[in-house]
């Protein structure tokens, strides 16, 4: 009777082993390499040998005060607020466009419709010129509150809080609202997008568990949906950044590409100031990349571990007790 | 296989009902999938749900704990109508999502597919309600999770989330969850359906301490061998209608109605083949992979 064990043993020596094979070859990642090596060396002689680059200058430009007062105020402040309001607006919008309420939906629709179909130099020019333009100011109080009060003749007409436009929309702020509400619109597609990606099966387990619609949102089903809402979020950060370029038609001059060309022209160093906007440009971005790359790993928790989570992961485990939960 | 006879276990049932399932129906669209179901649980009883597929026994379930609404009938669980509000001259009022969430909460439901929260640990998804729904404080939801996870013979896992679990592990993870808010009913949608054959076992055994703690649980399943032994009631379903119900033995040893009999007699067949594959294909190391359909 010949069972399993006799046929191994049977094999004796002849069982392969450890494999030692050769790798495929790729030459034309040689040549690939070799076409690339070559421009770099051209762009980089150039960079050395052609004086019109000028990159102390360039340097200089990046370093003056109003264009690093441009860069924090415009850049990178422009930035995150409207980026806040955009993910938050967006998200909202999302929850809107998914909800059981039509009238919320529509809502919802008739924004995304609206803010998407206006340019944002259009939009933020409009915002600048128009609002002061049509209100002097933003009151706020019980709506119809002043023509009530006058109605009956009341000595307080419902007002709480008077904002004076004129000045409001010179400042950053309606730049950032105007930005952070075309944001909004994209956001909202990006946001449904990652709602619609998780299983419906988790806003059913957390409601048989008794939670309410707004936990099962909050709790359950966004964090989930921010794994897929992340990377495209970056990308439409980093669009952002560049889109701050646009708040001269507010106009907002702490602005980094406004300060710079400035400079340039006055000191006829065009190219310099070109040289020197880029450079802060790229450095804000690859920032952003890292901080992405951060947030990627944070919400993919629990989502195929890479391999340096999973180490750390197994190092901390290893250090507690057994039966002790982390949080 | 053969089992050891069995000396007849007295029913767990301690009288009240807890509950009360009558002439519901419930149509997808026009297509009737519930045609008057009643059903009648009483506390401490473990009712099991057979039928074929396309029954409409999860529907039934899902209706139970209001994760699918109903055209007709109503249900009360312990006392309390679900999912309205009858006044005084007999109308019905729809709960509103806070009061509907609160009846929720007395149901644990443990689902085929586990749905447990993948970013959450194991320990995080037991802690998640309590702590958020009823206010429990972390510290003591977390020692209440431990045990809870101990008890499900889970005591090394807190940390580990549920894609790092097999099949099984998740889904005595979920039963843990459901059981941390102290429902007064368990309802289970074939638990194990979606386990690999190795598997199935450990979710059963959790299932039977539980049944013998007193729990009150309706048990959706194809499982034969727990319905006879674990069952103290079995409905039978076919086609949205209740065909055939009563103590296991009756329903699964001497069926009366010609559907339930040609419906056990494709698991008796089904169950066979399972064991035959099982005794007879040598150890290829890929048991579980199941023979393709006949
Ligand atoms: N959301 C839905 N929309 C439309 N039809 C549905 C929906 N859910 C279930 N059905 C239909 O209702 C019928 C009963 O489905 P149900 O899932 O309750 O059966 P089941 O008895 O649980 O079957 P199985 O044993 O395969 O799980 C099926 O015909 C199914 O197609
Ligand atoms: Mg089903």
């Amino acid at each position: 009777m010949s069972t399993k064990t006799d046929v191994v043993r049977a094999a004796g020596q002849d069982r392969p082993g450890v494999i030692h094979a050769r790798p495929v070859s790729h030459p034309w990642r040689w040549v690939a390499l070799a076409v690339i090596a070559v421009l770099v060396a051209m762009m980089i002689s150039s960079f050395v040998t052609n004086e019109r680059w000028n990159f102390p200058v360039a340097l200089q430009i990046m370093i003056q005060q109003p264009v690093l007062d441009g860069l924090v105020k415009g850049t990178i402040v422009g930035t995150i607020g409207a980026m806040v309001i955009g993910v938050v607006g967006g998200i909202l919008l999302a929850v809107m466009r998914l909800s059981s309420n039509p009238v919320l939906r529509r809502v919802a629709s008739v924004y995304t419709w609206f803010f998407r179909g206006i340019p944002r130099i259009v939009l933020l020019g409009m915002i600048g010129i128009g609002i002061p333009f049509l209100y002097d100011g933003l009151d706020f109080g019980v709506p119809f509150g002043q023509q009530f009060g006058h109605a009956l003749g009341l000595s307080t007409d419902f007002t709480f809080f008077h904002l004076s436009l004129t000045q409001f929309s010179s400042t950053l702020l309606a730049g950032i609202l105007g930005l952070g509400l075309s944001e909004a619109a994209y956001m909202a597609e990006i946001a449904r997008a990652g709602i619609i990606s998780v299983d419906k099966g988790q806003a059913e387990a957390a409601q048989a568990l008794g939670m309410g619609n707004g936990k099962t949102m909050r709790r359950i089903v966004l964090p989930q949906a921010m794994r897929v809402i992340v990377p495209p979020t970056g990308n439409e950060t980093i669009a952002m950044v560049k889109d701050t370029s646009l708040l001269i038609a507010i106009p907002v001059i702490t602005e980094l590409y406004y300060q710079v060309r400035i400079i340039g022209t006055r000191t006829l160093e065009i190219m310099a100031s070109y040289v020197a906007v880029v450079a802060w440009y790229l450095i804000v971005c690859s920032v952003l990349m890292v901080g992405q790359f951060y947030l990627e790993r944070y919400f993919g928790r629990g989502f195929g571990e890479t391999k340096r989570a999973a180490k750390k992961a197994q190092q901390e485990r290893a250090a507690r007790p057994a039966g002790m939960g982390g949080a | 296989m053969a089992r050891a006879a069995r000396a007849p276990r007295t029913s767990r049932a301690t009288g009240d009902v807890l509950v009360r399932a009558v002439n519901i129906t419930k149509a997808f669209h026009g297509n009737e999938v519930l045609k008057g179901i009643d059903l009648t649980v009483h506390g401490g009883e473990v009712v099991c749900l057979l039928g074929p597929s396309g029954s409409g026994k999860t529907t039934f379930l899902r209706c139970i704990n209001l994760l699918e609404s109903i055209d007709g009938g109503r249900i009360w669980v312990d006392g309390e109508l679900m999912g309205y509000r009858e006044d005084e001259k007999g109308q019905l009022h729809t709960l509103g999502d806070k009061q509907i969430a609160a009846q929720r909460r007395e149901i644990g439901m443990v689902f085929q597919r586990f749905n447990l929260f993948p970013h959450k640990t194991a320990l995080e998804n037991v802690i998640e309600a309590p702590t958020q729904v009823k206010g429990i404080s972390k510290s003591k939801a977390k020692e209440r999770a431990v045990e809870l996870l101990a008890s499900v013979g889970l005591a090394d896992k807190p940390a580990a989330y549920p894609g790092a679990l097999s099949g099984g592990q998740q889904q005595r993870v979920a039963i843990a969850r459901a059981l941390a808010m102290d429902p007064k009913l368990m309802l289970f949608d074939e638990p194990t359906s979606a386990l690999d054959p190795e598997l199935v076992g450990e979710v059963l055994r959790v299932m039977r301490q539980l049944a013998d703690t007193g729990m009150t649980m309706i048990v959706v399943t194809h499982e034969m061998e727990f319905a006879r032994e674990v069952a103290d009631h079995v409905v039978f379903m076919d086609a949205g209608v209740v065909c055939e119900e009563g103590p296991p033995d009756e329903v699964l040893g001497n069926p009366k109605n010609e559907r339930t009999r040609s419906f056990l007699r494709r698991m008796h067949n089904a169950e066979e083949r399972d064991a035959a594959t099982a005794d007879d294909v040598p150890d290829t190391g890929l048991e579980g992979v199941g023979l393709p359909p006949a």
